[in-house]
């Protein structure tokens, strides 16, 4: 099965790395975790991600950003609004945003 | 123009009803969990979400046994024990015991790290976790714990949450208001919704009921939206129920 590589940018490192370990303990999904925006832009650029993930504390400001330039790359790319840190609505949210990618 | 809805009537037809034989189940051993909503190994596309009421785990925890430490980040998150005492530590520096009657809200925010374990080595802790999208991302963490006056819910509804910090029971970031109330047999009252466009779901924590045309049994949750006010019957001695006033979008 097709490996689904995953970015998630948030602020907190203790909840990127439960996020990252979460999404890394399903055989199929590969995640890739980064805090800063440049850094998010560079990953983004190097590997093709089927969903990104936003996490804690990005401002607004830096949230539009982002997003205009994750869909001026890939504009069919998944943005998801990751609520709750690593608990059990990030499989909710993963799965939902996939399904909705194929559809 | 009228509201017709003050005229109450048997029938609600933008509503959607679980029954509670119908939720998410899961037993990890040390926790038997009851999942209205999507959550953890539950995935029902048809229960995601009741508005921005996300969660709703009905939980039972055996004694010493609990929630390690983890995180959560931009979620308002509501524990009502049930049975009890359950036992909170926060990387806000809190450690408190909370037991029925109590209500806790936290503001997770921009992070926080928790742990919820059964005070108790001689009996299970069952307690309700509820969590709610807020309507601000990104707040300072918070906590907040409060005792209730379990007299002041028989034969009406008692507040215990609100959008409001000066307002009856605990408060979150969400224009949200949560009520219970514990009935006598046949006894009947009507909610009023507080905000225009808000939705209501209703979950029976003990005995029957009757909202519109719906029988609902211990567990079971309505949820019910474009209507102002509902009328709520108990049909047994002693029923509780738990009113979670809500937006309907995020």
């Amino acid at each position: 099965m097709e490996t689904i590589h995953i970015l998630y940018i948030g602020r907190h490192l203790e909840i990127l790395e439960t996020v990252i370990r979460l999404i890394n303990a399903n055989e199929n999904w590969n995640g890739v975790g980064v805090m800063n925006d440049e850094e998010a832009k560079d990953v983004f650029l190097r590997k093709d991600f089927s969903l990104v993930l936003l996490g804690s504390g990005i401002q607004e400001e830096s949230e539009t950003e982002l997003c205009a330039f994750f869909k001026n790359i890939y504009p069919n790319i998944s943005i998801v609004q990751h609520y709750g840190g690593g608990s059990g609505l990030l499989k909710s949210e993963i799965l939902l945003a996939l399904e909705n990618n194929k559809n | 123009m009228e509201n017709t809805d003050k005229i109450i009537d048997n029938t609600i037809t933008n509503s959607v009803l679980h029954k509670a034989n119908t939720r998410g189940h899961a037993n990890h051993g040390w926790l038997e969990s009851h999942h209205t909503f999507s959550f953890a190994n539950y995935q029902n596309r048809e229960r995601m979400n009741f508005g921005v009421l996300r969660v709703l785990n009905d939980d039972r925890v055996s004694q010493g046994m609990g929630f390690g430490k983890h995180p959560h980040d931009n979620m308002e998150i509501i524990s009502i024990p049930l049975e009890g005492d359950l036992e909170h530590q926060d990387s806000m520096g809190n450690t408190t015991v909370i037991k029925e009657g109590d209500i806790q809200a936290m503001s997770a925010g921009t992070g926080i790290f928790h742990s919820e374990y059964n005070k108790n080595k001689d009996q299970l802790v069952k307690f309700l976790q509820i969590w709610i999208y807020p309507n601000k991302k990104n707040v300072t963490p918070r906590y907040d714990q409060i005792t209730l006056d379990l007299n002041d819910r028989h034969n009406k509804l008692q507040q215990i949450l609100s959008p409001n910090p000066e307002d009856d029971g605990v408060w979150i970031h969400q224009d949200a208001w949560f009520h219970i109330g514990k009935f006598d047999n046949d006894f009947s009252t009507s909610y009023e919704l507080k905000k225009p466009g808000n939705g209501i779901y209703a979950f029976v924590l003990k005995g029957d009921f009757t909202i519109g045309n719906n029988a609902l049994n211990e567990r079971d949750g309505l949820g019910i939206w474009d209507r102002n006010t509902i009328k709520i019957t108990a049909n047994s001695a002693n029923a509780e129920i738990l009113l979670m006033e809500v937006p309907m979008e995020l």
